[in-house]
């Protein structure tokens, strides 16, 4: 675990580091009024249920899932750490690295694939002038690549936050980009 | 009762059964790796995963795992058609695919399943040539060799570490060919919580999880002129080691300390002798502690595993285990000033070996304060497998060996203190010494039954010099786990508890022989030691003349000034994850 944090900001600047539950009073409020709120009992099989619905709501929260959240999240579920990270590694949704305001998704699924989503992806990464996973110097944007989003029809899908784009080609990039600002 | 056939066989099995048992129940050998199953501990592990072991139900278009799909009455099985067995070397085949083939040289080599099935299955060249994984080994700790590039992600670790042990350091990470198994942040072993109890290693099939091998360190001590080599063995390693030549009954005590004599040790002694050596302290200290009326219960400290478990998940509670060292670290510190002393080595001319039935004592060794000497006590902790392979090395026909006797004065012992190697036999050695110092006789009814077998917790209450004492033991950390947290919340009133991190005992631990999920051999081994306990003379800890001579000579009195330096110890309260 990292040493005491001196960034003074974790979430809004994304600047990684791991004392984010003391640091932040309020959010760390929040996600225990979100778990309180759930039918959490003693059989750790029905906890484990719940895994997934409170890790997007802290990734939600925090942008990213340091380890100290894990660990609050696993302790509330009676979960072993090693559990709530395999989780974790398991969807390339939740991240354990700090993520820029905006997070620019292309489906790399067969769908999109077929209709030129590598060609996208591969205009993005000349503009942003990032690799696939990587995050901008100004922590403004980070590109990824996701699995079927369940949007063939509009191959191929891009996601930026919470908005869908569909039928991208690369010549539509940087007005997404645009869009962002 | 459900009535089925398999391979034009008729059975009837209970109800919730899985083809695998019925088959079993007939004879019939079904292949199968992801499965494991340890009957005497209640524990199954059931996934799924690797489809070895599927068989064609009559009626059902797909084939059928057979360890995990339930019996139904009329079912009719056949478990050796031509698309099962070919179905089922397709999956070796992709399982080997993506598996090195450096069969010769794996720690594994002939004790792995994997390769046992490509054997018995007849593969005879790879099919599938493609990526390999490429993860670098996790070496970094004294006790477990983690080379995921063999791992077949069976997950037997995994029920292994999280629901026996309860410790959570393993899971599945990631996902498709980029799976593997790890701790959280997929850190090193040495970085995490890890008790080193080693039962991931004893459940894993394959060479992915092996001990640190430190045989080579003993041949070069073994070789070298200037220093003197002195051995330990732990009570249940006499009860396993012969397994690997072919004895499967009874303690090779015997033949084993004549075959340590051949390798080259100067001097054969029983880690016996420091048991006897820390029932004494640990008693005593019962005995205060019972007076007084506080800091109970007490807990027993001659596990490792245990001993980290404890600093790590009840910080808050380090001071109810007995400060008591371990029997191996009793030994290396007495070995290292009162023998070396006697026989006029200097401590850094002496290099003391231990042959352990277990892992984490690998890990116990090369604590820091564990240096009464000056330097580390115990230098080079040894499996039982190490060792075994140590006699194939140097030729020694194991089971042709004449039995000899230890070598006084360190190699003297009790029943009690062979009992350790068992669940419950702490507990009870501690009993007999009490139950005599208490009453100032020599009492005749020491058999404690009530604290034996491998049943999860045994709780009992004795009368101890007609004192009730309540008392309770808990083998596995999962167990354990159980009771600390009655103790925590005020629940539970016992006096003493006994606990050992590896389900049934040091007879069961992460450095034994592998079972391969035959828990008849671990039954037997107990069985072995209770008869070697019952075959001695002298069957407890204070009547051991060597012991008696010990506190005479150098110690004074247990709980001395003098014992507290070299046989008591201190723990820590630890973090991470
Ligand atoms: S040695 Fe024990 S605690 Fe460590 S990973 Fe293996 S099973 Fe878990
Ligand atoms: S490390 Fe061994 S026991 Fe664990 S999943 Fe891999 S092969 Fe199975
Ligand atoms: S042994 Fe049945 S699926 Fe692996």
């Amino acid at each position: 675990m990292g040493d005491a944090c001196s960034c003074g900001g974790c979430v809004g600047s994304k600047i990684g580091c791991d004392n984010v539950l003391d640091k932040f009073p309020e959010q760390k409020a929040d996600l225990e009024k979100y778990m309180d709120s759930l039918p959490i009992g003693k059989e750790k099989e029905a906890n484990r249920g719940l895994l997934i619905q409170c890790l997007h709501k802290a990734q939600g929260i925090y942008g990213y899932l340091p380890e100290s959240v894990q660990l609050f999240v696993a302790n509330k579920l009676g979960l072993h750490l090693s559990e709530v990270y395999g989780v974790i590694s398991f969807y390339s949704y939740f991240t354990d690295i700090p993520v820029g305001e905006n997070k620019i998704n292309v489906c790399l699924g067969t769908a999109c694939f077929v209709k030129g989503a590598d060609k996208v992806m591969a205009e993005f990464e000349r503009v942003l002038g990032v690799k696939d996973g990587q995050t901008t110097e100004n922590g403004k944007f980070t590109l990824g690549g996701l699995r079927c989003v369940g949007a063939c029809s509009l191959a191929p899908v891009v996601m930026v936050n919470d908005r869908v784009y569909g039928n991208v080609t690369p010549a539509m990039v940087g007005d997404i980009i645009a869009d962002c600002k | 009762m459900i009535n089925l056939t398999i391979n034009n066989q008729p059975v009837s099995v209970e109800e919730g059964s899985t083809i695998l048992e019925a088959a079993g129940k007939l004879g019939i050998r079904i292949p199968t790796l992801c499965h494991i199953k340890l009957d005497c501990f209640n524990v199954e592990h059931r996934v799924g995963s690797c489809r070895v072991c599927v068989v064609e139900v009559e009626g059902r278009p797909n084939l059928a795992p057979s360890c995990c799909t339930p019996v139904m009455e009329g079912m009719v099985v056949k478990t050796n058609t031509i698309r099962a067995i070919n179905a089922r070397r397709t999956m070796l085949d992709l399982i080997l695919s993506d598996h090195p083939k450096d069969c010769l040289t794996c720690e594994k080599n002939l004790e792995c399943e994997l390769q046992n099935l490509a054997q018995e299955m007849g593969l005879h060249r790879i099919v599938y040539e493609g990526e390999q994984s490429t993860y670098p080994k996790d070496m970094a700790n004294e006790s477990i060799v983690r080379d995921l590039n063999k791992c077949i992600m069976c997950r037997r670790c995994e029920t292994a570490c999280n629901e026996i042990q309860t410790v959570g350091i393993l899971s599945g990470v990631r996902r498709g060919f980029e799976a593997v198994v790890a701790p959280s942040g997929e850190r090193p072993l040495n970085e995490t919580k890890c008790t080193f109890c080693g039962q991931c290693v004893a459940a894993c099939p394959v060479g992915a999880l092996t001990e640190m091998d430190h045989t080579y360190a003993v041949w070069r001590a073994l070789n070298d002129k200037t220093k003197t080599v002195v051995v330990q063995t732990a009570p249940a390693v006499r009860a396993a080691i012969g397994e690997m030549f072919g004895i499967m009954e009874g303690c090779t005590t015997g033949k084993m300390v004549t075959g340590l004599r051949m390798l080259g040790f100067d001097k054969v002694f029983d880690t016996d002798f420091t048991a006897d050596l820390t029932i004494m302290e640990e008693t005593h200290e019962l005995i205060e502690r019972v007076k007084a009326g506080k800091n109970l219960p007490i807990l027993t400290s001659c596990c490792p595993g245990w001993v980290k478990f404890f600093e790590h998940q009840f910080p808050d509670m380090i001071n109810i285990p007995s400060s008591a060292k371990s029997p191996q670290q009793m030994f290396g510190a007495v070995a290292k000033t009162f023998y070396a002393e006697k026989i006029g080595v200097k401590p850094e001319d002496m290099v003391v070996v231990s042959v352990m039935p277990c892992l984490a004592k690998k890990y116990e060794a090369s604590r820091e304060e564990f240096n009464s000497s000056g330097a580390r006590d115990v230098d080079i902790v040894i499996s039982t497998r190490e060792l075994g392979k140590m006699f194939q090395e140097a030729g020694i026909l194991f089971e042709k060996l004449e039995d000899s006797e230890y070598d006084s004065p360190l190699g003297e012992s009790t029943g009690a203190a062979v009992i350790f190697g068992a669940t419950g036999g702490v507990l009870e050695a501690a009993l007999r010494t009490a139950a005599d110092w208490l009453t100032g006789e020599d009492l005749k009814d020491i058999d404690f039954k009530a604290v034996r077998g491998f049943e999860a917790i045994r709780e009992a209450t004795v009368n101890v010099a007609g004192m009730d004492i309540k008392v309770a033991v808990a083998s596995g950390l999962g167990n354990a786990r159980k009771l600390l947290e009655k103790i925590r919340s005020g629940e539970a009133d016992y006096t003493a508890i006994e606990i050992m991190a590896c389900p049934g005992g040091c007879l069961n631990g992460g450095g034994q022989p592998y079972i391969h999920g035959d828990t008849s051999i671990l039954k037997k081994r107990m069985d072995a030691l209770y008869a070697e306990d019952t075959g001695k003379t002298i069957r407890k800890s204070h009547q051991n003349p060597d012991i008696k001579k010990i506190y005479e000579e150098f110690f004074g009195e247990p709980g001395s000034h003098k014992a507290h330096e070299l046989l008591h110890t201190h723990y820590k309260a630890r973090t991470n994850a």
